[in-house]
């Protein structure tokens, strides 16, 4: 690839923590090189932020290869910027034209609180986990791996859902800030699964209750969330979700 | 202190086996009453705190992410061993061991290694039956396949994903006893000391990174679960948040720190790109199977790599291992890489890289297709296509992920490779029973050093830290708990714990007043650049002595010099930075005198002064068969203590390649 | 889980929407099946025998009530969504996707349904309330509905109304009708081409037919 270096403008949401009300502001980001990732680009800004003896942007990040879901930043109006199926980590600047005007949001949302800049609270996500988005078996009561096959088309599915990473970005791009796609992935997981049979209906029941609870909106199936996914993670799953919380309720 | 393994008496085979049944038990209403902290969430931190909650113990887990299941562990992408031999090719639980112990260059413990493969087995069970969806065969059975140059396909997978499924399905465990009220966690918090009252560790000081508040956590035990320290380099293939802190307290507390040189560098990374360079990705090492590698054999060549005819590529790792080619092992192949491109004939912008070439193989493969396809007169351009489906098809998300990040299609343009810092076999010096030196203060998973000697094998990483959390701490941990039973609650009043935060305040303070001219960044990437070019994939004495120096230098201008913004009390991720920095500035130098003690070549230590006279690490048993654990002694530097490694069962030998 | 706590919850409150849509549906086709009878060209003869037929029809009368708290449900239901969903996002995003990952009509939902319940009102005022009188007043008389709507039909603004009414129920349907499978759990690659088809040809078929009635009463097509 032929190296580049580009000049941008960003307009970053700042705010200094959950009870700032928060404003934009504008910073000049000048020689980026296009073989940068939006991070590293982030890391450029904040060490001249540093120099000059201002506060730098505060966003979350970790395992910057895309698997974490650490990241989180709403780009231009997207959830983890232009590209489809890449987190902010992966998205390169190879993305963006000279000269142009990047807008950069945390992901809004009420149960996604504001910690401070880009940076959001998802607890929320946790607490869903844990209302049941396992399988009770405590260690050492595992029969052998092998004793029970699986349908290889089932495991495959299951697999495809469970790789969620759990970064928000479907609550981020949902107009309602929904959690279904998150939700629906973990549900598919189990519900694919002998092993996620014994709890089945409970653990449905329990983890939409805690979705509810935790202030995310309802579904109306735009499909936005699907589009967002940086693992591409289908609303098949959302619809297996509503026949699960439908078979729960109505089984005898 | 006398370094004692506590290894138990007995036949190798049987060791394990005795300890579960000898033993010490707490009983269920007096576990009730005793509470552990764990440090770290990754597959060692989650499944050790599920499975202790399990038992009845009361948990508290913390971690500097937002959730448990952010930690590193996610990243490992090829799999995990197991000595099920469902393949029916022979693989057993000594097979597993021996193994691993020649992998690790005859420096890791037999009867650890040994239980290591023992467990092997249950993990893999264990996750099943959690809900992981591994990969299997159409008739509903796991699948498995070969990794790392071993004979038998004993490697357990999920997609390229398997860290990530095996880290949620020890989180969900983890999360089902926080929803039954067994562990309570503490997300965006990192652990700044350890508390150790009458010689015994008993609780931790934190900080709440989102307040800034530093908190007293007491408890009967603490475990360590907080991964490797690749960090140290700067640049690694480990997380931006990953780091020593958590050891490196413990070890400043009394711990003793077990081969701290003792790291890992992948060969096939995606090489630097830049200054801006914020870390580095790996591309699995698969692809060596079918790519080859080469560099110009003209020096500082400019041309585009399609435009360098055939005579004038070098393929050195042929024409240097003509037996093994570019598939020599991890250690060699890196080295190779290196000293081409120090000797100028690196690629790309910054001349730091290697190309991994597929067109030999496209071609190789589109000629195979043709005869599959009974098509005959086939021009160029089919060969071409049909060989690209077939590399599309084995190898396909590596290349979206290399053009992902690079721009470039590797289906056309050879791929730039360059080695890169991925495993730390050092850590905190453990005993049989996981403890360190310190009673009373566990460490599991990449944060210990205790399985993989000098050199990890691949897909081994995964299965030691659910070994050691689902499996050997639970047992070995009541051993020492049994004798708590009669201390209370650890009051948090008590002046250990008193001093413990004030020091840490002090640090803090300390770190936010400095206001000097330079970002915590600026001297990590020196301490990077140094550890890198003195203590990275080759190593001399001369080098690792200037490193030291040099180290020394950098630390003092870094608390003279750092500039950390923002207050202590506010979500200031510059100054989390900043601590760990400092804590990788004092890591860094044991690391070089560690290696400068080693004077011999063995796995991921390569001393340039001892090899063979064809290159090759050249150990020096007679005098180095020994765990280097350094003691630290403050202001007068580090002690070394010698643990000798006994080899009962396996006879160590020189490894040979050729 | 009690009832009323299982359809209050977000899912339980689709399930209603979806529910009640497709019962809605169906009652459609009725409708235009009903109404298509004035294109018989015959003065409204056949139109207004059915139609008397079908307020006359004790059954259909049962039936009729419980289209109603179908509507009634499916309408404050919506409304109440709408309202939940949008301070699900009490800060709003400065830069919005657009129609880079969502149709527009999928996000208009509460628009266009709020759009049809003004429809309704007015419809409901022109030909089910006269009905409904002429019903109680006259006993088992004939009622001309067929003159009732020509008569509406000659204004134009009445037109107009007619047609945006028509438009946004288009819209509604082309989302709601494939949404509504999503909802209850319909989702497999073996049926999803055909209910994405279904959909698209019920919207449009039947808003065709709908939108005919007034423009050809008004052209005076229909005699």
């Amino acid at each position: 690839m032929q190296h580049s270096t580009i000049n941008l403008n960003l307009k970053v949401w700042r705010q200094k923590n959950a009870k700032d009300s928060g404003r934009f502001e504008t910073y000049k980001a000048e020689n980026i090189s296009t073989e940068m990732s939006f991070l590293e680009m982030f890391d450029v800004l904040n060490e001249r932020l540093i120099n000059e003896g201002k506060d730098p942007i505060a966003f979350d990040h970790d395992c910057r290869e895309g698997i974490c879901g650490m990241c989180s930043m709403h780009i231009n109006g997207r959830a983890h910027g232009p590209w489809q199926g890449t987190t902010t980590c992966q998205l390169h600047m190879r993305a963006f034209k000279d000269g142009e005007t990047i807008t950069v949001e945390p992901w809004r949302a009420q149960a996604f609180p504001v910690i401070k800049d880009l940076t959001v609270d998802r607890s929320s996500f946790d607490r869903i986990q844990q209302a049941g988005g396992f399988v009770s078996v405590n260690t050492g009561n595992a029969q052998d791996g092998n004793a029970l096959p699986i349908d290889k088309d089932k495991a495959d599915a299951s697999f495809a859902a469970a790789a969620c990473i759990g970064c928000g970005a479907c609550v981020a791009a949902c107009k309602n800030a929904s959690a279904m796609l998150f939700v629906s992935a973990k549900v598919s997981q189990y519900a694919l699964l002998p092993q996620g049979e014994p709890e089945r209906n409970t653990r449905v029941m329990n983890m939409v209750a805690q979705m509810d609870k935790e202030g995310f909106g309802a579904c109306t199936n735009t499909g936005a969330c699907e589009a967002e996914c940086p693992k591409e993670i289908s609303i098949s799953n959302i619809a297996r979700l509503n026949r699960e919380y439908i078979n729960a309720q109505m089984s005898l | 202190m006398p370094l004692n393994s506590r290894i138990p008496a007995g036949e190798l085979a049987q060791k394990w086996g005795t300890y579960k049944s000898t033993c010490k038990l707490v009983n269920p209403a007096n576990k009730r009453s005793i509470d552990i902290i764990v440090v770290g969430t990754g597959l060692a931190g989650a499944s050790a705190a599920a499975t202790l909650a399990e038992l009845g113990y009361n948990v508290k887990t913390f971690c500097f992410q937002d959730s448990g299941r952010r930690a590193h562990s996610i990243a490992a992408q090829g799999g995990i061993n197991a000595a099920k031999n469902y393949q029916n090719d022979g693989d057993s639980v000594f097979r597993l061991f021996y193994d691993t112990i020649k992998g690790g260059d005859y420096r890791a413990r037999e009867a650890n290694v040994h239980r290591l493969a023992e467990v092997s087995g249950s993990i893999i069970d264990q996750c099943v039956a959690q809900g992981v969806p591994f990969a299997r065969e159409y008739g509903g059975l796991l699948s498995n396949r070969s990794f790392g140059g071993t004979q038998v396909q004993r490697t357990f997978y999920a997609a390229g994903q398997t860290g990530q499924q095996l880290l949620l399905g020890a989180y969900s465990a983890q999360m089902r006893q926080v929803a039954l009220g067994k562990i309570k966690e503490y997300t965006r918090h990192e652990m700044l000391d350890v508390v150790v009252i009458d010689g015994k560790a008993r609780g931790i000081i934190a900080r709440n990174l989102i307040t800034g508040e530093i908190e007293r956590h007491g408890a009967h035990a603490v475990l360590l679960c907080t991964g490797g320290y690749g960090n140290v380099f700067f640049l690694s293939t480990n997380a931006m948040g990953s780091n020593v802190t958590a050891a490196w307290k413990a070890h400043k507390k009394g711990a003793y720190f077990g081969n701290p040189c003792f790291t890992q560098i992948h060969p096939t990374c995606i090489p630097v790109s830049g200054d801006h360079q914020s870390k580095l990705t790996l591309m699995s090492e698969s692809l060596r199977n079918d790519g080859r590698i080469w560099v110009p054999k003209k020096q500082g060549d400019t041309r585009k790599p399609n435009e360098i005819p055939e005579e004038e590529r070098d393929y050195y790792l042929e024409r240097r291992y003509p037996a093994f080619g570019n598939l020599v092992p991890r250690d060699v192949a890196s080295r190779a890489a290196k000293e081409r491109c120090d000797a100028g004939y690196g690629v790309g912008a910054s001349k730091m890289a290697v190309y991994l070439d597929y067109a030999a193989a496209i071609i190789r493969y589109g000629k195979i297709e043709l005869n599959k396809q009974g098509i005959s007169n086939a021009d160029e351009a089919t060969i071409i296509r049909l060989g690209k489906e077939v590399v599309k098809e084995k190898y396909g998300n590596l290349f979206d992920m290399y053009e992902k990040i690079t721009g470039e299609n590797p289906y056309e343009i050879p791929m730039r490779i360059y080695p890169a810092v991925h495993y730390t076999m050092g850590g905190l010096w453990v005993d049989y029973e996981l403890m360190t030196n310190v009673p009373g203060l566990y460490a599991l998973g990449e944060a210990n050093f205790s399985d993989h000697g000098a050199n990890r094998l691949g897909a081994s990483a995964l299965m030691q830290g659910l070994a050691d959390g689902y499996f050997v701490i639970p047992y070995t941990i009541g051993n020492y708990l049994a004798d708590e039973i009669r201390t209370p609650k650890i009051d948090t009043n008590q002046k250990a714990f008193e001093d413990a935060e004030q020091a840490v305040r002090e640090q803090i303070n300390h770190f936010i007043n400095i206001k000097g001219q330079h970002s915590v960044d600026y001297f990590h990437k020196q301490l990077g650049k140094i550890m890198w070019d003195k203590c990275g994939m080759a190593r001399n004495a001369e080098g690792l002595k200037q490193a030291i120096t040099e180290i020394r230098a950098l630390r003092e201008e870094f608390w003279k010099d750092v500039r950390v913004p923002g207050t202590a009390d506010e979500f200031n991720p510059e100054l989390e930075k900043a601590g760990r920095v400092a804590d990788f500035l004092e890591l860094g130098e044991l690391m070089c005198i560690d290696a400068l003690n080693r004077e011999e070549s063995c796995g991921g230590h390569f001393r340039e002064e001892y090899q063979t006279e064809e290159g090759e690490a050249l150990r020096q048993d007679d005098q180095f068969m020994y765990v280097a654990a350094w003691e630290n002694k403050g202001k007068e530097g580090w002690q070394l203590h010698k643990e000798d490694l006994v080899y009962d069962v396996i006879h160590p030998s020189q490894r040979n390649y050729k | 889980m009690t009832w009323k706590e299982y359809f209050t919850s977000s899912i339980g409150r689709k399930l209603v929407m979806a529910i009640t849509g497709i019962s809605l549906i169906l009652f459609l086709i009725v409708h235009a099946t009903v109404n298509g009878m004035i294109f018989f060209n015959d003065h409204g003869e056949m139109f207004n025998f059915y139609a008397h037929f079908l307020s006359h029809n004790y059954i259909l009368r049962l039936i009729e009530i419980g289209l109603f708290i179908g509507f009634i449900l499916h309408i404050v239901q919506g409304l109440m969504l709408w309202s939940q969903n949008n301070s699900k996002r009490p800060v709003k995003y400065a830069v919005n996707p657009g129609n880079a990952t969502s149709k527009w009509y999928s996000r208009s939902m509460g628009i266009l349904g709020s759009l049809l319940l003004i429809f309704l009102v007015i419809h409901l005022s022109h030909f089910w309330w006269g009905t409904k009188m002429a019903l109680y007043a006259h006993g088992d008389a004939e009622h001309n509905l067929f003159e009732e709507m020509k008569n509406a039909f000659s204004k134009e603004w009445v037109v107009v109304v007619y047609l945006i009414g028509v438009i946004s129920l288009c819209w509604h349907l082309l989302h709601g009708f494939s949404s509504a499978f999503q909802t209850l759990g319909i989702n497999s690659p073996k049926y999803n081409g055909m209910i994405r088809n279904a959909g698209f040809i019920y919207s449009i078929l039947i808003c065709l037919a709908f939108a005919m009635m007034p423009i050809a009463m008004y052209f005076g097509w229909i005699a």
